[in-house]
């Protein structure tokens, strides 16, 4: 074990992967001689030279769709954007190469690539850079999203996406990036893909969150509890797959359910989950599925309407006291 | 011909009954023998079942309606048949129309936020469906338990009836209700009488002011009769066999038989007082007093002079797990001849009990006592027991009332004169 931070994690993942097989290369916006924009490829280039990290202008939909092309002819391309928001300049070489072109080649083709950049809110980055984008491609079938939320969790699932032979998103939170934890130094550490994880046990609510939010969703619960409240904070971890076996266990347990996450209310993962949790664990609803999220509009640059934008631990207790009937 | 629905006489004492839930809906066909709705009753829930054929062409009392006994529930006739004329002389002969339909006029649905903060207090939140709202999970354990929606106020939104309105929450979530300032009359919470605790009150009270009540208590030595349970609860569960449920045999299922054979022998306990005559019946037709959730039932078992303290012990299992899920028949809870209430389990040493009328008097068992005890002249641990006859003083004077407590104790004291009888 080891005491990492999230972003050496992530940085410990990619080069155990980069040297255990040398189809594995990085590539993308600063990613080489800056040392990464938030320094999560700090020293790689000069670990693995400029053949396997390699800086790219200013072109997401360029370097998206080389590298789409790089992995169908056989190699394991680590794509990295700045931030996810940049990524709907390549949305279509995602959606419709990346998630599609397995399928429309009758499986000749396989698209073995990760794509992996910060996303959701950030300190005071304006609504274009503060986008939380899982909710746009979990809804893309051929495609894998995961969101952790620990350094370890961080690790074990970045390495499992680099091995996996389809493409997979791997959301990271600048945020995050600083929050330390132990990581197993084991270089076969995987965490499997599609496996939810109990962050908090407790019988009178579930709370499900992923990535950021299982943070604020764990600072909630910590209220909750003083109020006599014992909360189970679920973090998915990965959001397609998504493991409703835990869910739907965890509300057959505690009867109601909030979603937490960033991301506006229209839709979303956080519909989809409250989808799952109505048709399989209806018998067990003692109250309607809350959610809590961003509130419903373009995030603000100030700094205290941003703070009521995103989600805030209090507003995630304000939702539980009413699936609790206590509001 | 479009004909009127009324209101049947379901149970031998009802005066209303309150729609719970129609199975029909306007429009639908119907057949004779077919489920129109459910009716819950001073007694039980009950079903409604058509006479006639035709189809529903509108219904009067929706779900949750009180209706008194012949008044309109509904209108059946030929498809697309006018009742224009037939509505109209309904709603003219009002309070007729009126009466029947008061709920839902009252209470109009909530709209609110579905999680709005709950009502100030749940009374008169009752929904004007006939299905009370309840949450899923509620619904669920309503179905697992046996439990009775319509007799349960909800607190949550709208009068939704929510897990802590039948559980409660777990103790570790505090009310966070803050209590009013003192000085200040904090409301009540008021609960809808249900259809059986309004024949509670009515007949109990009925009970207590025209029947004169008198009270005879003995204290009888337990020992013989604990053990007699003990020995046939052990034969028994030696020779169960495997694919059998194990019966027991309780105290309560004795004293039933015991007081069955004294009434027997002394059947002037064993009447009725009516303004013309004593009826001295010719059956031991006993009523058990079953606690439910939000009150009681009283099964008969009849002949139960006639039969095995066996068959008494599984008939009494039988008639109190149909009466805890609401499913006797009123005619099984109907025309006892004498009741028998026991607090024993609650750990009561003894009580006076409120005549089932029309019956003549009711036995009221305390529980088992362990203590010192007079055998001889040394003081040795033992049982007692004390029972408790309420008498109607119009049919049953005190000498006649002692006869039967003698007669009884002799049992108690001798139970193997129980099974032998």
């Amino acid at each position: 074990m080891s005491q990492l931070r999230f972003r050496e994690a992530v940085r410990a993942a990619m080069i155990e992967e980069m040297e255990r097989d040398e189809r594995v290369y990085l590539i993308g916006e600063e990613v080489g001689h800056y040392q990464g924009a938030y320094k999560v490829s700090e020293g790689m280039l000069e670990r693995f030279g400029e053949r396997r990290v390699i800086d790219t202008p200013i072109t997401e939909s360029g370097f998206t769709g080389i590298s789409i092309g790089a992995a169908i002819v056989g190699l394991r391309p680590i794509v990295e954007y700045m931030t996810w928001n940049f990524s709907a300049v390549a949305f279509d070489q995602i959606l419709n190469n990346a998630a599609k072109l397995r399928q429309m080649s009758g499986g000749q083709l396989r698209v073995p690539i990760v794509f992996r950049a910060p996303n959701g809110s950030a300190r005071q980055v304006g609504s274009q850079h503060s986008h939380a984008m899982e909710h746009f491609y979990a809804h893309i079938p051929g495609l894998k999203v995961l969101a952790p939320a620990t350094p370890a969790d961080a690790k074990g699932l970045l390495k499992a996406a680099i091995r996996d032979d389809d493409p997979v998103l791997f959301m990271e939170s600048e945020t995050l990036y600083g929050v330390k934890g132990e990581v197993p130094d084991d270089p076969d550490f995987l965490v499997p893909m599609g496996q939810a994880a109990i962050a908090r046990e407790g019988r009178d609510v579930t709370i499900v969150a992923w990535s950021r939010m299982v943070h604020v969703a764990l600072e909630a619960a910590a209220v909750l509890a003083r109020e006599g409240v014992e909360a189970e904070v679920i973090d998915l971890r990965s959001l397609r797959p998504l493991d409703e076996t835990t869910i739907v266990a965890s509300v057959r347990k505690t009867h109601r359910a909030v979603i937490a996450y960033e991301g506006w209310p229209y839709g979303g993962v956080g519909a989809e989950i409250v989808d799952r949790i109505q048709r399989l664990a209806f018998d067990d609803l003692d109250a309607p599925v809350l959610r809590t999220s961003f509130l419903d509009v373009p995030m603000p640059y100030n700094a205290r309407l941003e703070q009521l934008v995103v989600p805030q631990a209090s507003r995630i207790v304000e939702q539980v006291r009413k699936v609790l009937y206590r509001a | 011909m479009a004909k009127v629905l009324e209101m049947p006489k379901l149970s031998p004492t009802m005066e209303e009954g309150q729609i719970s839930l129609w199975h029909m809906k306007e429009g639908d066909p119907v057949g004779v023998d077919d489920l129109l709705a459910e009716v819950e009753t001073d007694k039980a829930t009950m079903e409604y079942r058509s006479f006639d054929r035709g189809t529903l062409l509108r219904i009067l009392a929706p779900g949750g309606s009180v209706v008194r006994l012949g008044q309109p529930v509904a209108v059946l006739g030929a498809p697309g048949e006018d009742i224009a004329a037939l509505l109209a002389s309904l709603l003219g002969s009002s309070p007729v129309a009126a009466d029947a339909l008061p709920l839902a006029a009252a209470h109009p649905p909530s709209v609110a936020d579905v999680v709005a903060a709950p009502p100030a207090g749940p009374a008169g939140d009752e929904p004007p469906t006939g299905r009370a709202k309840a949450s899923p999970y509620v619904r669920k354990l309503a179905r697992e338990r046996g439990l009775d929606l319509g007799l349960v106020s909800g607190s949550g939104p709208g009068g939704r009836i929510v897990a802590r309105d039948v559980e409660g929450l777990p103790e570790a979530v505090p009310a966070p209700a803050p209590r009013p300032e003192s000085g200040v009359l904090a409301a009540p919470i008021a609960r809808p009488l249900s259809m059986m605790r309004k024949a509670i009150a009515r007949r109990l009270t009925e009970s207590k002011q025209t029947v004169p009540h008198f009270y005879l208590t003995i204290d009888v030595d337990a020992d013989p009769i604990w053990s007699l349970r003990e020995q046939i609860n052990a034969d028994l569960a030696a020779a169960a066999h495997a694919d059998a449920p194990v019966i027991k045999v309780s105290l309560n299922d004795l004293l039933v038989k015991a007081s069955a054979i004294a009434l027997a022998r002394v059947p002037e306990c064993n009447a009725e007082f009516t303004p013309e005559a004593i009826l001295i019946h010719r059956r031991v037709d006993i009523s058990v007093a079953v606690a439910v959730s939000e009150g009681l039932l009283t099964p008969v078992v009849r002949d139960a002079d006639r039969k095995s303290v066996m068959a008494i012990a599984a008939e009494i299992r039988e008639l109190s797990s149909r009466a805890k899920a609401r499913k006797l028949a009123p005619s099984e809870m109907a025309n006892g001849t004498f009741s028998i209430s026991n607090l024993g389990m609650y750990g009561i040493d003894e009580f006076a009990a409120v005549i089932n009328p029309p019956e003549g008097a009711i036995l009221a068992v305390g529980q088992v006592r362990r203590e010192p005890v007079l055998r001889g002249d040394a003081i040795v641990p033992g049982r007692r027991l004390k029972l408790t006859l309420s008498c109607d003083h119009r049919v049953v004077d005190g000498a006649v009332g002692a006869e039967f407590l003698r007669a009884l104790r002799a049992l108690v004291e001798h139970p193997t004169r129980i099974l032998l009888a």
